[in-house]
């Protein structure tokens, strides 16, 4: 396997479903080649980075609510005649 | 700019929502409505869709107040149908053309080794990630994936859903899908890259793209 073919299967890797076959020549792959180990730590990596910044509990998403915002939907309610 | 506070009494807000309360409206909104433009602005490249998007959800959510079963929180329960009504607007809205991925993606020589020599990231991602500077700077990035892509990538790596429901809502076939997410991640590791490497060491300034394994 190329390091070519590696980036092809990762994703199936990370996630376990790469078949046995595969999966084989892909950690042969790995342990001989620095590059995409880093390659794959730095995939998955971003996996996870993508999930803590938009994680919805953090306090820093913006909370406020822009002042027209509030003003159009509480508007449009009183004028939506199914609420 | 109005601030949200957080709500001691869920059962009780949504009671007065029942009762059509205005101030109960006006306290979901305020209390809500940053954290869902964050999740529409996701989404929709357009600050007006974003916007739009967000108030249908609301109104949607007044109007359906009896059939919120409580078993969820009133938070995910709203999220869900921002998410809904955002992904509804992309499609009834006419796609642009959109930047192509391609420059994000690895590149490789003709023996199949990475064009690239990848420099370690300074530290651990869980550590670097504890920082809301790079959260954000992370945020931004994401922002900056094409639209086909990162919509995958926020409903399959953000917002948890699976293969099948994200082909589903986005009207891709699930192996379109999969290839999505796959080139959303690696172009996002691309945009990322510059600023969470440490310094290049001289050995790996003189090989730039010299064979590795």
């Amino acid at each position: 396997m190329r390091c070519r073919e590696l980036a092809e299967f990762l994703m199936d890797y990370v996630s376990g479903e790469l078949p046995a076959e595969n999966r084989e020549h892909f950690e042969l792959h790995l342990t001989r080649c620095r590059n995409c180990r880093e390659y794959l730590v730095q995939y998955e990596g971003c996996v996870k980075a993508g999930r803590m910044a938009c994680d919805e509990q953090s306090d820093e998403l913006p909370l406020d609510v822009p002042e027209d915002l509030v003003k159009a939907v509480l508007a449009a309610r009183k004028l939506d005649p199914s609420s | 700019m109005g601030s949200a506070t957080p709500v001691d009494d869920e059962t009780g807000l949504i009671a007065q929502l029942r009762a059509g309360d205005e101030s109960a409206y006006e306290q979901v909104v305020r209390t809500y409505g940053g954290r869902l433009l964050a999740v529409t602005r996701r989404i929709l490249d357009a600050e007006e869709d974003a916007r739009d998007v967000v108030q249908d959800a609301f109104l949607n959510a007044f109007r359906n107040v009896d059939r919120f079963e409580g078993n969820s929180k009133l938070s995910t329960w709203l999220h869900r149908i921002a998410v809904n009504a955002a992904l509804m607007k992309l499609r009834t809205r006419k796609r642009k053309p959109e930047q192509s991925i391609e420059t994000l993606l690895p590149s490789f020589l003709d023996d199949g080794h990475h064009e690239e020599r990848f420099r370690s990231w300074e530290e651990p991602v869980d550590i670097a990630m504890e920082r809301a500077e790079t959260r954000q700077l992370v945020r931004a990035k994401i922002d900056e994936l094409p639209e086909s892509y990162r919509t995958v990538l926020v409903l399959r790596d953000i917002e948890g859903l699976d293969t099948e429901e994200t082909a589903k809502m986005l009207g891709l076939t699930a192996n379109a899908a999969k290839i999505r997410l796959h080139r959303a991640r690696q172009a996002l590791r691309t945009l990322l890259a510059p600023h969470l490497a440490g310094p290049a060491s001289a050995k790996v300034r003189e090989t730039p793209g010299g064979k590795l394994s």
